[in-house]
């Protein structure tokens, strides 16, 4: 029974990594880079999230509404100030340096606008939760909606993705931006269109994780951050699919490996992972193959 | 009656090397003109700076009498100028369908939330756009394969969806950047009867680079040849190609 219950609150925490996985994915997928500082707007907005319900006294839901726009408002600037002026940098390099130290920035500012001190989160989710098997199994609320959170995001983003206009343009867009300006799509509108839509699902991913794991501090989404990239990387990085499968196993893997080899190794076996995926298989599991002309 | 494309001392230099010099070209509507010269002439150059992906630093372009000299590719793309890709540039991991859609972005408009929500005008701007796209991929015989990449589609076909996915933005002038590159003779017949039916069918105004003669002469009505990026000859296909400075330069005795 408890091998159960370690592999549904890895389905929890690896729900949470897909959500942010998704984040990096979808803007690696169209404006081909990484986004380090995606960690930290999760932060933000479970910072932005706790404050509307302790300094504010909103509801939860609505707690959540105005992270998520707290989050995309923060994630366009971020694209608008830092990244696009650098999108045609003679390197690649630049925006990823700039990109980890937007999260640095993101960081040290939250360290100096809510101190260093742990806060304890309020979780979003008032319900108590299941108790299955007469009660041997208890599946926490907030393992249950941040599991079905996750699917139903999924579900809407691959749709979005696939059938409608801005999924489209996102597509074009992630071929070639240079085809995609001359057939009228706009590509600056489309790529922050996809900040946006990451850093709403950072906010989302922000309140889940600290509902389930209720201390906040500013670097709090670091660690996170940088799984849920292993994730976008294990699954196969610019595919939304994989984002989501990556995401799921590597909370599993995580959660069973701390359950039966040891919670101190834990974080050393999801790098391993990722090492292991690189090794194996360079494009991650549901990845792209990279055609090459000769 | 005005030129719908009108183009005064258009130029750019690279470093040192200046481009395109005093470029000049007056297209008139429905015609077909073409834009030959020697590799290296600057024909690309200039397909380069009418469509804003360079910025020209001197010199006016004219479209159906609308200033878009220095404009945005997409402030062109929405005026009025579509092209095609010498080395052909679909969205290959997209299906032949939807290439043409990306094209009808600019004339059908529904917000995000309309879109995730799946409110009814999500469905009826998507309705009309599929029926759309679809009558383009009918006119060029590509509707069997509708739902397929178009990266499995053969070489000849891909040309066709890259005019069709270009005609789908409506444009007052279509660009062809080699069309016929890569084809046998076969396929460039099939292209010149092509590119003249979009030509009646659309009523389009075509300027296109070519370097294959037997098109040129055989469709092209007018005659701009360049030369280390300076206009060499202009006027009808026949006077320009019996020019001797053309053939010394560029046709060969």
């Amino acid at each position: 029974m408890s091998f159960i219950s370690y592999l549904i609150n890895g389905l929890s925490l690896g729900s949470v990594y897909a959500i942010i996985a998704l984040g990096y994915t979808m803007v690696y997928g169209i404006a081909k880079m990484l986004n380090f500082a995606h960690g930290d707007v999760i932060m933000i907005g479970a910072y932005v999230a706790l404050l509307s319900m302790t300094q504010a006294g909103l509801s939860p839901l609505a707690a959540i509404l105005i992270a998520v726009v707290v989050c995309t408002a923060l994630g366009i600037v971020i694209e608008r100030i830092a990244y696009k002026p650098l999108r045609n940098a003679s390197s690649s390099l630049a925006v990823l340096i700039t990109a980890i130290g937007v999260s640095y920035l993101l960081q040290n500012v939250a360290l100096l606008l809510f101190g260093a001190n742990a806060q304890s989160f309020q979780s979003v989710v008032k319900w108590g939760g299941l108790s299955l098997a007469g009660g041997s199994l208890k599946i926490s609320g907030e393992t249950v909606v941040t599991i079905i959170a996750c699917i139903i995001i999924m579900i809407v983003l691959t749709f979005f993705v696939q059938k409608t206009k801005p999924g489209q343009a996102m597509r074009a867009v992630s071929e070639d931006k240079g085809a995609a300006q001359l057939m009228g799509i706009n590509v600056n509108g489309t790529i922050a269109l996809t900040f946006a839509i990451g850093s709403a699902l950072a906010a989302v991913a922000g309140v889940l994780l600290c509902s389930s794991y209720p201390s906040l501090t500013p670097y709090t989404g670091a660690m996170p951050g940088i799984k849920a990239f292993v994730a976008a990387v294990f699954g196969g990085i610019g595919s939304i699919q994989g984002a989501f499968i990556g995401g799921l196993l590597l909370g599993i893997i995580e959660i069973l490996g701390r359950a039966y080899i040891s919670s101190q190794m834990a974080d050393a076996l999801v790098f391993a992972v990722l090492i292991i995926v690189l090794l194996v298989k360079p494009t991650g599991l549901l990845g792209k193959k990279i055609q090459e002309k000769v | 009656m005005a030129a719908l494309l009108d183009v005064k001392n258009l130029g750019i230099s690279f470093g040192g090397l200046r481009a395109v010099n005093a470029f000049n070209i007056s297209v008139e509507k429905e015609e077909l003109y073409g834009l030959i010269g020697p590799n290296g002439a600057g024909k690309t150059t200039v397909f380069n700076l009418l469509t804003g992906v360079y910025k020209p630093d001197s010199g006016k372009v004219l479209l159906d009498g609308e200033d878009i000299t220095g404009k945005k590719t997409i402030d062109i793309s929405k005026a009025g100028i579509a092209r095609t890709f010498q080395n052909i540039r679909l969205f290959k991991q997209l299906s032949v369908l939807d290439n043409v859609k990306v094209g009808l972005h600019n004339k059908h408009h529904y917000s995000t939330i309309e879109g995730i929500l799946r409110l009814p005008r999500y469905r009826s701007v998507e309705k009309e756009m599929d029926e759309k796209a679809m009558d383009l991929l009918k006119v060029f015989e590509l509707e069997q394969v509708a739902q397929q990449l178009a990266s499995n589609l053969p070489y000849g076909q891909q040309r066709k969806l890259e005019i069709a996915r270009a005609l789908a933005t409506e444009p007052k002038l279509l660009l062809l950047d080699e069309p016929a590159a890569g084809m046998n003779p076969n396929e460039t017949g099939e292209l010149m009867d092509m590119i003249r039916f979009v030509r009646e069918q659309f009523h389009m105004t075509v300027l296109l680079i070519e370097h294959d003669m037997k098109l040129v002469s055989g469709i092209c009505e007018k005659l701009t040849v360049l030369n280390f990026g300076e206009v060499l000859s202009q006027g009808d296909t026949g006077t320009v190609l019996n020019d001797p400075q053309v053939i010394t330069a560029y046709l060969g005795e």
